[in-house]
C-alpha cells in the first residue's frame, strides 16, 4: 500500500480525532478554569473539595457501586445458567433484546409500575403490606438501574463463560473439588475477565446517570452526572459543569487502569484472530 | 439433581419476566380508555389515533429516523476509512494511541460527551438544531464501526490485495473489488450498531439539541417528566415493534453471513 492511498483514508479520521476526541477534552478542562463571569480562575476546583461537592461525589460513587454489585449478583448466575440452556444463542438474544428498547420508556414505565396506585402497590396491598412510597426513593433508583444495567453485565460474563474450556471443569471434579470448589477455583478466575469488563460497562455510566434520577429518584439522589446536567443546562454554570466533567473523566479513566484497559483486551483479540 | 434444574429455570424465568415485564405492562395499558395506568377499563385505539393524528411527533419521529440513517451511513463511511487506516499503520506505537483515541468516545459517560460537544459546537459557532445533532450522532457512532470493521481486516490475508495489485488492480479497484466485500458482514454489522446507538441516544442529544429541534428520546423525556400520558404507551408499542422487526432483520442478516462464510470457508 503506497503512501498516498494511506493517507487518504488517515486524513478523514486523523480529522475527526482531532475535532471530536482531542479538542472536546481540551475544552472541558479549558472551560473548568474559568468562572461564571469569564474569569480565569481556580475556583472551580477550589469548590469541588467543599463538603457539598465532595459529599455528592461520595454518594454517586456509593450508588454506583451498588447497582454494580446488585447487577453482578443478578447476571452472574443468569449468565450461568444461560450457557447451560438449549439454544442458549436465542436465550441471549431475548435477554438483549429489552435493552434495544428506548431507555427513556423502561424508565417511564416503572412510573407506572411503582406509582401509588401502580402494580406493585396492588401487589402490595393484597398481600397486606399495604401501599408504600416506591418512587421517588433510593431504592427504585437502585432498582431501575439495575433493570436497565442487567443486560450490559450478563453479556460479557456469558461470553467468558462460553471461551471457558469445559474439560477444565471435568479435570476439577474428577480431581476431587466439590462443585463449590470448582466454581471458587476454576470457573470464576477463569471468567474474571468477563465480570471486569461487565462492572466497567455498569459502574462507568451508573455514574453518571441523569435522566433516571430525574424521572425515578425525584432529585432526590444526585449523581455526578445530575450535577454536570444541572450546570450545563439549567444553572449555565459551565464553569463548574466542566470541573466535575474532569474528576469524572478522572475517575472513569482510574476505573479503566484498575480494570485492565480494554486497549489490551482489543489487542490480544486481534493476535488471536490474526493468529 | 431434577430439582436442581427446576431451581435453575425457576430462575432464568424469573430474569426474564422482571425483564420483560415493565414494557409489557406499557404495551397493555396502551389500550386502556381510562388514561392511566392503573385500573384496565376498557379496550381502545384512541392513543394510536392521538399518536398519528400528532402532526408534531410525526415530524419528530421523522427527525429520528433522518437523523440515525443520515448519521449511521456517514459514520459507516468515516468509520471505514478509519479502520483501513489503522490497519495499514504498520508501527506499534501510533497504531495504539489511535486505538486508544478512537476507543475514547465508546467508554465516555454520554453526559462528558453531551456537554463537551455542547461547548465545541457554541465555539465553533454551530447553532444547535439538526446539524449540531447530526455530528454528534456522526461522531460517537464512528468508533463503533471501526470496531466493527477492524477485526476482518486483520482476518484478511494480505496476499489477496497482493493477488489483486500483481494483476493490475488499482488502488480503487483494490477497495472495491477485493477488500469491500471480503469485510462487508463487519461494514453492516457497524452500520447497524450505528443505527441502534442513535436511534436510542438520549443524552448526548439531549445536550447538543437546541430549542426547535427534537429527537424521540428527547420529546419521550419532556413528556415523561410531566407525567404519565397514555399516548407515551402507544408510541412505546409502536417502538417496541419497530424494534423486534430491526432485531429479527439484524438477526438473519447475521446467520446469513456467517453462512456464507462458512461456505467459503468449505470451499477453500
Amino acid at each position: 500500500m503506497n503512501a498516498r492511498t494511506r493517507n487518504i483514508y488517515l486524513v478523514p479520521y486523523l480529522l475527526w480525532i482531532a475535532l471530536f476526541v482531542i479538542a472536546p477534552i481540551v475544552l472541558i478542562v479549558y472551560y473548568s478554569l474559568f468562572n461564571v463571569e469569564g474569569q480565569f480562575t481556580f475556583s472551580n476546583y477550589a469548590k469541588f473539595f467543599t463538603p457539598v461537592y465532595m459529599q455528592m461525589t461520595l454518594s454517586s460513587f456509593w450508588y454506583a457501586f451498588l447497582i454494580t454489585a446488585f447487577s453482578l449478583l443478578v447476571a452472574y448466575p443468569a449468565a450461568y445458567l444461560l450457557t447451560k440452556t438449549k439454544h442458549k444463542q436465542l436465550w441471549l438474544l431475548l435477554i438483549i433484546l429489552p435493552s434495544w428498547i428506548n431507555l427513556l420508556l423502561k424508565a417511564y414505565a416503572f412510573l407506572g409500575l411503582f406509582g401509588t396506585y401502580g402494580f406493585v402497590n396492588s401487589v402490595l396491598e393484597l398481600v397486606g403490606i399495604g401501599t408504600q412510597q416506591i418512587l421517588f426513593t433510593d431504592f427504585s433508583f437502585v432498582f431501575v438501574s439495575v433493570y436497565i444495567f442487567i443486560p450490559f453485565m450478563i453479556l460479557p460474563i456469558f461470553n467468558s463463560l462460553e471461551e471457558l474450556n469445559p474439560s477444565l471443569i471435568y479435570a476439577a471434579r474428577d480431581l476431587g473439588a466439590s462443585p463449590w470448589t470448582t466454581f471458587r477455583r476454576v470457573v470464576f478466575p477463569l471468567t474474571l475477565s468477563g465480570v471486569k469488563s461487565g462492572c466497567q460497562a455498569v459502574f462507568i455510566p451508573a455514574l453518571s446517570l441523569f435522566m433516571i434520577t430525574r424521572l425515578i429518584a425525584g432529585n432526590r439522589v444526585i449523581t455526578l452526572g445530575t450535577a454536570i446536567e444541572q450546570h450545563f443546562l439549567v444553572t449555565q454554570d459551565w464553569g463548574m459543569g466542566a470541573t466535575i466533567a474532569v474528576f469524572l473523566i478522572i475517575a472513569m479513566a482510574v476505573i479503566m487502569l484498575l480494570t485492565g484497559s480494554r486497549k489490551r483486551g482489543l489487542q490480544d483479540d486481534g493476535k488471536k484472530k490474526a493468529v | 439433581m431434577m430439582a436442581r434444574r427446576k431451581l435453575s429455570n425457576l430462575y432464568l424465568v424469573a430474569v426474564f419476566v422482571v425483564l420483560y415485564a415493565p414494557i409489557f405492562y406499557l404495551l397493555f395499558y396502551s389500550f386502556n380508555s381510562g388514561g392511566s395506568m392503573r385500573n384496565f377499563e376498557s379496550f381502545t385505539l384512541d392513543w394510536y389515533k392521538e399518536v398519528f393524528a400528532d402532526t408534531r411527533l410525526l415530524i419528530i419521529v421523522l427527525n429520528t429516523f433522518v437523523i440515525a440513517l443520515l448519521s449511521s451511513v456517514i459514520s459507516t463511511i468515516l468509520g471505514i476509512a478509519g479502520a483501513l487506516a489503522i490497519h495499514y499503520i504498520r508501527k506499534h506505537q501510533p497504531k495504539n494511541t489511535l486505538l486508544a483515541l478512537n476507543n475514547v468516545l465508546i467508554v465516555s459517560p454520554d453526559v462528558i460527551i453531551g456537554a463537551s460537544f455542547l461547548i465545541l459546537f457554541t465555539i465553533i459557532g454551530i447553532k444547535l438544531g439538526f446539524t449540531s445533532v447530526l455530528l454528534s450522532h456522526i461522531a460517537f457512532s464512528v468508533p463503533i464501526v471501526v470496531i466493527m470493521v477492524l477485526p476482518k481486516l486483520q482476518e484478511m490475508s494480505p496476499t489477496l490485495i497482493d493477488a489483486a495489485r500483481d494483476l493490475g488492480a488499482s488502488s480503487w479497484n483494490v477497495l472495491t473489488k477485493v477488500i469491500m466485500p471480503y469485510i462487508k458482514p463487519g461494514v453492516f454489522a457497524g452500520f447497524f450498531m450505528a443505527l441502534t446507538y442513535s436511534l436510542d441516544d438520549f443524552a448526548v442529544t439531549f445536550f447538543v439539541t437546541g430549542n426547535g429541534f427534537s429527537t424521540l428520546s428527547v420529546e419521550i423525556y419532556s413528556r415523561a417528566r410531566q407525567g404519565i400520558s397514555l399516548s407515551i404507551n402507544a408510541l412505546s408499542t409502536l417502538i417496541f415493534l419497530f424494534t423486534i422487526v430491526l432485531v429479527i432483520g439484524y438477526y438473519f442478516l447475521n446467520q446469513r453471513n456467517n453462512r456464507s462464510t462458512a461456505v467459503g470457508e468449505g470451499r477453500r
